[in-house]
């Protein structure tokens, strides 16, 4: 192949060119001790401020995050996500059947009953006899207590209500099981997060293992930890399950995605919250 | 729907300019966006924004298409005496997000 031929317009003149360059030399030493100094002082706040945020080598998707971002989900009036916690808390006491039962009529006061419930969905459930996650736990409660007819998936209620009983979490360490029952499931989650799919034969692994922390267009690439969900992605303008985001990720490569709540995205639910072991709780977290 | 977010100081003192921020949920389309048939989705979002302080005006806002959905929205004001804020939201189907606020001036 021949190479590209230099074009006129790009050549500067070679004495332009050293004025220049002394003028720019001088400006760089100024900047470097600039930067310097200042590279030093963030460096020693970021690490204050981002480490219960970090664990190990795992990020989550919040120091991933532009400052302006990072303010806006610390702030629990600005947050948009807060939105959906309180028609969860309005849902958690409305009794919504001939049972005249509410979710509060069994498990009364969310703030005790529900803290730590999020670190450990999804889990194995031997009635189902596979994995069911937090959203799936919910409609089984409104069948099977509630006589209530389940909310579809990702509908605003049945988001309001898993974004509430999230929110009981916020700041404990995700901590799912992987052992006995749960381990085939686990396994093929696994899988499914190794297999490379769509038009782009890109699989989850690719970019958020090998390529999270570098620019993917104009964004940054995270690490796809899921312990932020539900999250309000400025992307969509509203709140989204870990099911849509992996809908979302599946049709981003050109791949055919599953429905929601299908059985291959509980098991891909379980994998991605071990992945982020440890990490807290941010539901509802605020991501690009 | 969830009911509209507002926080005001509760306490202030005489002449103090205090922040108040509101949050509310709407969805805000533009007009210019389409559904998955190619049909243009109609605008619909919040045109006017008001804040009155025992009934006197006292922020006013005329909004546009390009406002986020579930707009967030802060601003300043004096406080002047104890009462009652009220803030109107209206949006293109005319109807109106309200809520109410009480402060205490010292």
């Amino acid at each position: 192949m021949q190479p590209r031929p230099r074009l006129p317009w790009c050549e500067s003149r070679p004495d332009r060119r050293w004025a220049s360059a002394r003028v720019s030399a001088r400006v760089l030493v100024s900047l470097v001790v600039i930067l310097g100094a200042a590279c030093t002082g963030a460096g020693l706040l970021l690490a204050g401020e981002l480490s219960p945020y970090t664990v190990e080598d795992r990020r989550s998707g919040y120091t991933y995050l532009s400052e302006d971002n990072q303010r806006l989900q610390d702030d629990d009036f600005a947050n948009p996500g807060l939105l959906w916690v309180e028609q969860g808390r309005a849902l958690w006491h409305q009794a919504d059947s001939t049972t005249g039962m509410s979710c509060a009529s069994c498990h009364g006061d969310a703030t005790a009953s529900m803290r730590g419930v999020r670190t450990r969905y999804p889990h194995f459930d031997s009635q189902r006899g596979k994995l069911i996650n937090l959203e799936q736990q919910i409609n089984r409660c409104r069948e099977q207590r509630m006589q209530a007819l389940p909310y579809p998936y990702e509908s605003e209620t049945l988001l309001a209500l898993t974004t509430f009983v999230g929110w009981q979490s916020r700041g404990l360490p995700m901590h799912v099981s992987i052992d006995g029952p749960a381990q085939p499931f686990f396994e093929a989650g696994r899988a499914f997060y190794m297999q490379r799919r769509g038009q782009l034969d890109l699989a989850c692994t690719h970019c958020h293992d090998q390529y999270a922390g570098q620019r993917l267009r104009g964004d940054v690439i995270s690490q796809g930890q899921s312990n932020g969900f539900p999250i309000y992605r400025h992307t969509w303008q509203t709140l989204g399950s870990t099911h849509r985001m992996f809908a979302w990720c599946n049709t981003s490569v050109r791949a055919a995605p599953s429905p929601l709540g299908a059985d291959e995205y509980v098991n891909l639910e379980l994998f991605v919250a071990w992945r982020g072991r440890g990490l807290p709780v941010e539901t509802p977290a605020v991501r690009r | 729907m969830a009911e509209p977010r507002v926080r005001v100081p509760s306490t202030a003192k005489q002449g103090e300019i205090i922040e108040i921020k509101t949050l509310l949920s709407h969805p805000m389309e533009t007009g210019h966006s389409r559904d998955v048939y190619g049909k243009l989705i109609p605008r619909y979002i919040i045109h006017t924004f008001t804040c009155t302080y025992n009934g006197e005006e006292v922020f006013r806002a005329d909004w546009h298409p390009a406002i986020a959905a579930n707009p967030y929205l802060a601003f300043y004001t004096v406080a002047t005496e104890s009462g009652r804020l009220r803030f109107e939201w209206i949006d293109d189907k005319d109807t109106v997000y309200a809520t109410e606020a009480e402060i205490t001036v010292v």
